[in-house]
């Protein structure tokens, strides 16, 4: 491999704290970005919670009518839409920012700019897909927008525009940002940081991206064509003119699989880096944990049919995809006993960072195990549509992802902030989480048994199923209260938390040898990696007897600096970019004035927004990097 | 302007964001010993592959169907076999490859430091690309005028579709390499900045290999006896339920 050349340091003046607005608008930094997809998507995260709640209000006795047929409609689908791609997607996108290139051992990600262009465009995508709710139109045929209920014959209003456009904007933020950290991990590593020295969750941060840099297209053709079927009135998904409201499944899930994993694997990452620093050891089979994201990424492109079995397509896909999915439990297995094995014998210290992922271990297990139960075409064929789905699926997103995102922040909070969290509040959020969670969720497993259907609004009083819905609701409402503790948790922290120092769990990864929070440039001077934990060898190990383990390792200059560090400039022009996009995403939302060039009829808002995104790509290539 | 093409800036891993006097042809230091741009490139026509072949599967799921429709009496014409001029479209075909062959002479030149014929060559692969997007053009307003749109039928649908998609990656590599073109009179291209051509011919080489797939697919394959001979295939397609 090879080497990085220690930086040219001494350039130009040293970095100043930038402050105000401006500063934030314009920034590039990562830390900073990592930040604004924080605070951004955690507000986004209370508005999906908050539409879990009126669906639960809604459900919580028979023949209620908290909210219209209509509108519960458009609640279940902005609540999935909104918990997938406006919350866990950028509080991973958060996490990844913020940590990798501290665990890398890099100065900033590989292309800042088009960074903070991920996250403006990121912020125009949430806007635009809540934008409905003002307007009486919000999003209505579910996150998978099944066709042809999508269609303008059946779906006439904006609703399911603003989920489209909402969703391509989305989708272009999530490509530059995986392409970003992709090429971040590839190429940014510190001298001696060789692949199978990466910390899991930097394995698993280029994992997603992988993911997403491939399954995206399918959902950016699936979304191309449904809005030219919209906008156009093409009929690739209408069967009169000899559409097939099929291929929508097909492109969707070809797209829709994968992205379960791109939202799974950030939490499994961040359990693989905490069990080891609680249990005191090493992760236990690290190479074949690596082996097994990859394993869980490459079978995840290969499974999407499972989500189709009752669409009629006949014994044999069935029996394939049934095959390729329960293959997926293999290496999923393997991840679960490979975090027993390194707490296994290890002096566990049951933090709130390793209460969540432990709690991860076992809640997801529950759901990888309902999900080996779908894997069967006759088994899925009567849990189809039902309660037990939606239970599956909470087990694995917020027994998975949702307890990684609260490991995590319990973990790096101090890292990024400086302070500690407040762990006596901490435990009290864990168990509160863990026991509001099981409530709401579990019970949803006899009540899709006995039979209640998904996405219905209300039930009769004659189904029985009245008292685990009452039941269900209590739940929810006290796991809402849980969360609203972690907000307080987080503020009363920040304004009297106990100082971090640089390492306060005494752990192994590179981002707990610079100070907390860590300064703009990271790394003084960029270390030299000769171990897979670069910090407890240097703490523990030294002089030991290490055989082929033995390389050159540096850690001693992180944080000397030396002379001036010379930074990127900040730059509007990514907000710019970013701009013009949404622009030309409110042209064809809204009414305005037709141009037309040739055969094109263009709104002129759309026009207006192409050359504002224009201007705003040629400033930002022509703009002095340094 | 002497500062850069460079469309997207690195901090490398060194810390050290290289001043546009430093030049950005020499490897700057990356773990992997090449440019986190073309990197970048790389990863970026992997998902490129992925897209192309989205928008491909739709076009061959619905072959046939507009054929189908109009035997049956409920579909319209103009069907592909009627309308679709191979010799044509093999023209402009073969202007965009050669247009790869320019790309090259290009990129050769400029590695030599020869930027009087990368100008030259440069102008000629965006020409070349031009004369393809305008043949491009005749052929969709000639077709329209025949009477296809995006809505007469699937063909029409997911043919302008297909190699609508296909044109405006084209147009964009012709953005480009006029943007480069015009850069190199300001003398904003020297032989340092080869990496710059480099990363533009990589997107216009791809962009030409995925026209072979697509005329092949599109013009080469005969439409006629689509339902006889093609019966393994829509059987396959039965079997993910598309048929």
């Amino acid at each position: 491999m090879a080497s990085i050349a220690q930086p040219h340091v001494l350039v130009t003046p040293a970095v100043k704290p930038a402050s105000g607005l401006w500063s934030w608008i314009t920034t590039i930094d990562h830390k900073r970005i990592g930040l604004l997809y924080g605070v951004t998507a955690m507000m986004l995260f209370l508005v999906g919670g908050l539409e879990a709640m009126i669906i639960r209000l809604q459900l919580v006795k028979p023949n209620n009518d908290v909210v219209s047929a209509a509108h519960y409609n458009e609640l279940f689908t902005m609540h999935g839409t909104t918990m997938i791609f406006l919350a866990i997607m950028p509080l991973n996108a958060a996490l990844f920012n913020y940590i990798v290139p501290l665990q890398i051992g890099a100065r900033d990600v590989a292309f800042p700019r088009l960074n903070a262009y991920s996250y403006w465009t990121f912020l125009s995508g949430a806007i635009v897909l809540n934008m409905g709710w003002f307007f009486d139109q919000a999003p209505n045929a579910g996150w998978y927008g099944y066709a042809p209920i999508t269609e303008v014959a059946w779906n006439p209003s904006r609703n399911v525009d603003f989920w489209i456009l909402g969703l391509v904007l989305l989708g272009v933020s999530s490509m530059a940002a995986s392409i970003n950290f992709a090429v971040t991990i590839f190429n940014l590593r510190a001298p001696g940081m060789s692949m199978m020295r990466m910390p899991i969750f930097t394995w698993s941060a280029l994992t997603v991206s992988i993911l997403l840099i491939m399954a995206l297209p399918a959902i950016t053709v699936a979304l191309i064509l449904l809005s030219m079927d919209r906008f156009v009135g093409t009929s690739f998904f209408a069967q009169a003119a000899g559409g097939d409201p099929l291929l929508w499944q097909h492109l969707f899930w070809v797209f829709g699989h994968p992205e379960v994993y791109i939202l799974v694997l950030p939490a499994f990452g961040v359990t693989s880096e905490i069990i080891p620093v609680f249990s005191r050891k090493p992760l236990f089979g690290y190479s074949v944990m690596v082996y097994a994201i990859g394993a869980i990424a490459f079978l995840g492109f290969g499974v999407w049919v499972h989500h189709m079995f009752t669409t009629g397509l006949g014994p044999t896909a069935n029996a394939v995809f049934s095959g390729s999915t329960m293959l997926i439990a293999i290496p999923t297995g393997v991840k679960i006993f490979n975090w027993l094995g390194t707490m296994f014998r290890g002096s566990l210290k049951f933090t709130t960072p390793m209460l969540f992922a432990i709690g991860i271990v076992s809640q997801f297990t529950i759901g990888g195990l309902s999900g080996v139960m779908h894997a069967s075409p006759p088994v899925d064929t009567q849990h189809n549509d039902t309660y037990f789905v939606v239970a599956h699926f909470h087990y694995v997103l917020f027994g998975g992802s949702i307890f990684g995102l609260l490991a995590a922040a319990y973990y790096w909070f101090p890292k990024i902030t400086g302070k500690m969290m407040d762990e006596r509040l901490g435990r009290l959020n864990f168990w509160g989480t863990f026991i509001g969670f099981n409530m709401t969720f579990f019970p949803m497993h006899f009540l899709g048994l006995s039979g209640m259907p998904r996405r219905y609004y209300t039930y009769g009083e004659s189904s029985g199923w009245s008292f685990w819905n009452a039941f269900i609701s209590f739940g929810a409402f006290f796991l809402a209260a849980t969360m609203l503790l972690f907000f307080y948790n987080v503020g009363k922290s920040l304004r009297d938390g106990e100082p971090a120092g640089n390492n306060p769990w005494d752990a192994a990864t590179l981002e707990w040898g610079i100070s907390s929070p860590p300064p703009a440039y990271n790394f003084a001077q960029i270390p030299t990696i000769g171990h897979r934990d670069p910090l407890w060898w240097d703490k523990y190990d030294k002089g030991g007897d290490h055989g082929h383990f033995g390389d050159h390792q540096d850690l001693s200059k992180m944080n000397e600096v030396r002379g001036h560090i010379h930074m990127p400039n900040p730059s509007y022009y990514p907000p710019i970019a970013s701009l013009g996009l949404f622009m030309t995403a409110l042209g064809l939302l809204f009414d305005n004035p037709t141009i037309t060039i040739g055969l094109l009829h263009l709104p002129s808002l759309c026009l207006l927004g192409l050359i504002v995104m224009v201007v705003g790509i040629y400033g930002w290539a022509f703009e002095p990097a340094g | 302007m002497a500062q850069a093409v460079a469309t997207l800036e690195t901090a490398h891993g060194g810390g050290h964001v290289s001043d546009h006097d430093e030049g950005h042809s020499d490897h700057p230091p990356t773990s992997m010993g090449v440019d986190s741009r073309k990197v970048a490139m790389w990863v970026f026509l992997a998902s490129d592959c992925m897209f192309f072949g989205a928008l491909i599967a739709t076009y061959l799921i619905y072959r046939g169907r507009a054929e189908q429709l109009y035997k049956a009496g409920q579909g319209k014409g103009p069907l592909p076999h009627e309308i679709l001029d191979i010799p044509y479209t093999s023209v402009s075909a073969g202007v965009l490859l050669m247009s790869s062959l320019t790309m090259v002479l290009a990129l050769a030149a400029v590695q030599k430091g020869d930027i009087r014929n990368t100008r030259v060559w440069l102008a000629a692969t965006a020409l070349l690309g031009s004369i393809f997007v305008g043949g491009q053009f005749f052929e969709f307003n000639h077709f329209h005028s025949e009477g296809l749109s995006l809505t007469t039928n699937m063909f029409g649908a997911t043919f302008f579709t297909l190699t609508g998609f296909h044109g405006a990656h084209v147009t964009i590599g012709i953005i480009m390499l006029l943007s480069l073109l015009f850069l190199s009179l300001r003398g904003g291209v020297t032989q340092r900045d080869a990496l710059n051509v480099e990363i533009i011919g990589l997107y216009w080489h791809f962009v030409d290999i995925v026209w072979i797939i697509i005329f092949t697919l599109v013009y080469l394959i005969p439409y006629e006896d689509i339902n006889s001979k093609t019966q393994e295939a829509s059987m396959l397609l039965k079997h993910i339920g598309l048929g």
